[in-house]
């Protein structure tokens, strides 16, 4: 029956229906694979959000930030420029955290030292502006980087956050001096900054803060640091977008869990590394 | 008489089809990175163009989107490097790379092939599968894409790749480049989508199905499934050598 009907078309139109089946076939999978495509990435970007940013991705940016992280041995250094290249006016991006008025002449700065239990009274250090002058002075000029995309070679002087680290016996389970060669295991994960008010604060891995170039900041263009730009003492983290640079130290702490970041709440990544 | 000839293998198909939306993601999370610091303008005496008027932003919902921008960006790129990866390991061991690479003839035919798209010639030079012009568009948008990698890592990671970073003469230079690589593959695309429009649907079938229906001249005779797995070289060459035929007659 069916060969007889066959026989009743012509070879063309047997052809014909041949194209038509086997375009349908393949037009369909491609169609049922653009469907597929498209409700992947709406689970990606619809799902539950993880501190404003949907998990999945959150998760990919850790994976990123695992594939990128710093080691404390063989750091690669940031490119430094001749003092004359430094911008005369450091361009200012963020005022979070810097409202408040602050007696410079008078101002200390806290530092908790790590402890496994709730940190105790006798845990906090008060060091003042004079302290870190006393310890050997770091200058960097850098070109620094916003996560917005913008970029402007600066020059920042201050003491290194290494070198402040060792002479105060910080960033150790044990509180002995970090020693990042011998004795890696003993440093502390992560550090935590605050402004006084509390009101902007970052999350640094430790090899990160324990870069070279990192550093303990007081000075702009070789003159105190002006009020907008964290007045009396900021971060410079040239191995971090700008977002990790805060600026008028109140709080630095030590952990073995990844701080409140105040832009990583928001939906950025938590790691922010250059 | 007419019959199925193959086209495009199952493998050029996926990757084609996997990189058509990343590469649109790449472009539409990268746009929405830009923004936040969209600095860059054409000038040319008194008209300029900055790139992107706010008309466009607005209209595509693209201002403050930069986290999520980001966060998309830092997925996709994977993908697109994955993919792009594997289809020029791909075309070197398929030995299909003979047919994109360009050869010493490309360069001056690709532009009599231009000359005839553009109807200032009557006759396009002979060519198997890829035309010259279709040659040095092909490979040239792949060595696009691994410029775009290259910019894009010395972006992401300027302090991790320093050497690298100095050697296309700095972050702000990377960061040019790959913008300059974004507005080419948006061109790419634009005269690629025109050009499949012109080639017809027989053109545009073969990149999801595989096949191209061609007439072949042998009467009585239909293209066996087993002829169909021939070689893509194969297959290719004995399609063009009856287009001679039709040509001689």
């Amino acid at each position: 029956m069916t060969k007889m009907k066959k026989n009743n078309f012509t070879e063309e139109q047997i052809f014909k229906r041949k194209v038509l089946i086997r375009t349908i076939f393949s037009f369909g999978f491609f169609f049922i694979l653009c469907i597929i495509g498209f409700k992947f990435f709406h689970a990606l970007t619809d799902a539950p959000k993880d501190r404003g940013m949907p998990i999945p991705l959150r998760q990919i940016s850790e994976v990123n930030a695992k594939i990128f992280e710093r080691s404390y041995d063989n750091p690669a250094l940031s490119k430094v420029f001749p003092k004359e290249l430094a911008a005369k006016r450091a361009r200012v991006n963020g005022m979070i955290g810097m409202r408040d008025k602050l007696d410079t002449s008078n101002y200390f700065f806290k530092v908790v030292r790590y402890s496994k239990l709730t940190p105790q009274l006798s845990d906090t250090l008060l060091i003042s502006l004079d302290d870190l002058r006393h310890l050997p002075k770091t200058e960097v000029v850098f070109n620094f980087k916003c996560i917005e995309g913008w970029s402007q070679v600066s020059w920042w002087g201050g003491v290194r956050f290494s070198d402040f680290a060792k002479k105060y016996n910080l960033g150790t389970f044990n509180n002995l001096i970090p020693d990042t060669k011998n004795h890696p295991e003993q440093l502390l994960k992560y550090v935590g900054l605050q402004t006084p008010d509390k009101k902007y604060y970052v999350g640094i891995d430790m090899p990160s803060m324990m870069h070279p170039q990192t550093i303990l900041c007081y000075e702009l263009n070789g003159k105190p640091l002006p009020m907008d730009q964290g007045s009396p003492l900021r971060l410079i983290i040239p191995v971090k977008y700008g977002i990790k640079h805060l600026k008028k130290v109140g709080t630095i702490f030590f952990s073995e869990t990844p701080p409140p970041d105040y832009w990583a709440d928001r939906g950025y990544d938590y790691f922010s590394g250059l | 008489m007419k019959a199925f000839s193959k086209k495009h293998s199952l493998a050029v198909r996926w990757f084609h089809w996997i990189n058509f939306p990343v590469l649109f993601l790449m472009i539409w999370s990268g746009t929405l990175i830009y923004w936040a610091n969209g600095e860059y303008k054409l000038n040319a005496g008194l008209f300029e163009f900055k790139f992107y008027p706010d008309s466009l932003y607005k209209s595509l919902n693209i201002p403050h989107r930069l986290a999520e921008g980001m966060s998309l960006h830092f997925l996709f790129m994977w993908i697109f490097l994955l993919n792009g990866f594997l289809y020029v390991m791909f075309l070197i061991f398929s030995g299909q790379w003979r047919l994109i690479l360009p050869n010493r003839k490309s360069w001056k035919e690709a532009f009599l092939v231009l000359m005839h798209d553009l109807h200032l010639r009557k006759k396009a030079p002979e060519f198997v599968k890829y035309n010259a012009a279709q040659r040095v568009a092909y490979t040239g948008v792949v060595f696009m894409g691994v410029l775009s990698l290259v910019t894009g890592l010395i972006i992401y990671k300027p302090a991790t790749f320093p050497s690298l970073t100095s050697f296309v003469g700095g972050y702000e230079n990377a960061r040019l480049i790959h913008f300059v690589l974004t507005i080419l593959f948006i061109l790419f695309f634009v005269v690629h989508i025109v050009q499949v429009i012109i080639a017809g649907w027989n053109n545009f079938r073969a990149i999801i199905t595989g096949w191209e229906i061609t007439e072949i001249q042998t009467p009585n005779r239909e293209v066996t499934p087993k002829e169909e797995n021939l070689d893509q070289l194969n297959t290719s060459e004995k399609r063009n050598i009856t287009n001679d035929e039709d040509e001689k007659k």
